[in-house]
């Protein structure tokens, strides 16, 4: 399943294989790896038959996806990685984001493992065992995403799709050497979605090319009135926007907090993409720490009142290691996050300045390549600090304030890949995507082959 | 803040709030909360205008 979904969509169409043909062999390839990866939680081979064998047409006719499990499945309660919610009903209907793929000629071939209640950077989960990185089985596949990163990183499935309050898409989409896009906050439909944060929750796909990335988002792209914070626009489509190159872009490195911690691979792989682009600009994302801060607080708080009737009542049925956040969330003073709300009002302005001078910032995804699985801290600007309330620093900023991003795969002298984030203005995610495309074509930015070709 | 007064809200506020903690919480609820009043810390020193307002989701 190495095939990119326009491949895939481009066969079936042509009749040179089928729908079915395609879905038999990612089940078996799921089959095979699958128990190594731990990406799936549900696979849904009946289900993929049937629309298989619907002759499904469109620009990703017959292309196996899966979805992180914390977006509705009919038929399956809606994890979102948790133990508590396996007692919830069964969705009674699929997200509409599901809905647009499959409108799209999509198949929907499982659910993926995640983080519990999103709130991690690990791709650890203590109810349904970690998912593990395609290039390395030891190591971190990211999260909190993780089962969508190792399963478009290892060619299980072409495309996924999952959610990013903080850097849930960017930080597995960096650890497991895949493209991932969190679009404009407000731009795809959360409906039908676990919440996590709603402040700034985003859902986004995940594959191993830039055209299939755009194709994905194409697809799914359009207002939903069952999402509050969907914005009414027209869809903006990019497939047909890809090639027409960067020239004329004007292009910066993010300098100060963003490359104060990084390691020496995520500061290479940032320097490579510059050169590539012939950046040689920095620029200056104002308060970017505090934002990082804003946003820190922001989550666990909202995190906190969410799930605040689970931990009075169920709170050992929780992964300890998000129990334990949450309490804490729950204890911060309430000033605390009024200001944070205020501040990023004036991040925000201050950051869309800097749209006036740049059309795109680089910047690292993830300030070192993928820990070990288990790895409790790691060393960020010098210091030990806990891994798990860190390996956002560089992806918090960011969302925070809504910002499209597509974080690219680029491979490291360790030998894994790590992710650079092109960040660009509001609904500009065609200006991103046209970046990550010209890498792509390039060499710099590619999704490396997982060695489990088992 | 020192272990002394973290564990003071700690019991304080996981009463008020109606969670149970057990002794073998204690120590990564208080880490935690270690860095999140960090981060609130951060954030309550901004200098910021009276007028701004805050930037939660929400159109009439």
């Amino acid at each position: 399943m190495n095939g990119s979904a326009t491949a895939i969509a481009a066969a079936v169409a042509s009749g040179r294989t089928t729908a079915t043909a395609v879905v038999t062999a990612c089940l078996d390839r799921i089959g095979r790896l699958n128990p190594v990866l731990n990406a799936f939680t549900a696979v849904l081979a009946e289900r993929a038959f049937m629309r298989a064998a619907s002759q499904p047409i469109g620009p990703l006719a017959g292309v196996p996806f899966a979805v992180k499990n914390l977006i509705d499945v009919a038929g399956l309660p809606t994890l979102a990685g948790s133990k508590i919610n396996r007692d919830h009903r069964p969705a009674m209907a699929d997200a509409p984001l599901i809905a647009r793929l499959e409108a799209a000629g999509a198949i929907l071939v499982g659910a993926l493992n995640m983080g519990e209640y999103a709130y991690d950077f690990t791709g650890e989960n203590a109810h349904d065992g970690p998912s593990r990185n395609p290039h390395d089985t030891a190591r971190m596949a990211g999260g909190s995403s993780g089962g969508s990163g190792s399963a478009v990183g290892g060619g299980l499935v072409p495309l996924a799709l999952g959610s990013d309050t903080n850097g849930s898409i960017r930080v597995p989409a960096s650890f497991c050497g895949v493209f991932g896009l969190k679009p404009t906050y407000g731009r795809l439909t959360r409906a039908g979605s676990f919440p996590f944060v709603s402040s700034l929750d985003h859902l986004g796909p995940l594959a191993r090319t830039v055209g299939d990335l755009a194709a994905a988002y194409d697809a799914m792209q359009g207002y939903d009135p069952a999402d509050p914070v969907c914005v009414d626009r027209p869809p903006d489509p990019v497939t047909g926007v890809l090639d027409r190159g960067v020239g004329g872009l004007r292009i910066a490195s993010a300098g100060g907090y963003f490359r104060a911690g990084a390691s020496a691979e995520a500061l290479a792989a940032v320097d490579a993409v510059a050169a590539a682009l012939e950046a040689s600009e920095t620029v200056t994302i104002p308060q970017a720490e505090r934002a990082r801060s804003a946003a820190y607080i922001i989550t666990t708080t909202e995190g906190a009142a969410l799930h605040l009737q689970r931990l009075r009542s169920r709170p050992d049925d929780f992964d300890a290691d998000v129990r334990d956040r949450l309490i804490a969330g729950a204890l911060v003073p309430a000033a605390a996050v009024v200001q944070a709300q205020k501040f990023r009002r004036w991040y925000q302005q201050a950051v869309l300045r800097l749209f006036d001078h740049v059309d795109a910032i680089l910047a690292p995804a993830t300030p070192c390549v993928a820990p070990l699985i288990g790895q409790k801290s790691f060393v960020l600007d010098g210091k030990d600090v806990p891994l798990r309330p860190n390996i956002g620093v560089y992806t918090q900023p960011i969302s925070f304030i809504g910002l499209p991003v597509v974080a690219v795969p680029v491979p490291t002298a360790a030998g894994l890949p790590i992710g650079v984030q092109i960040i660009t203005a509001p609904w500009r995610e065609d200006v991103a995507l046209r970046i990550a495309r010209a890498l792509e074509a390039g060499g710099v930015a590619r999704a490396p082959s997982s060695k489990r070709e088992a | 803040m020192d272990d002394a007064a973290l564990d003071g809200l700690i019991d304080a506020g996981s009463a008020i709030m109606g969670i149970t903690m057990k002794p073998a919480w204690r120590q990564a609820v208080r880490m935690h909360l270690a860095i999140s009043l960090g981060h609130a810390e951060t954030v309550l020193e901004a200098d910021l205008p009276d007028e701004l307002d805050p930037a939660p989701v929400f159109r009439a």
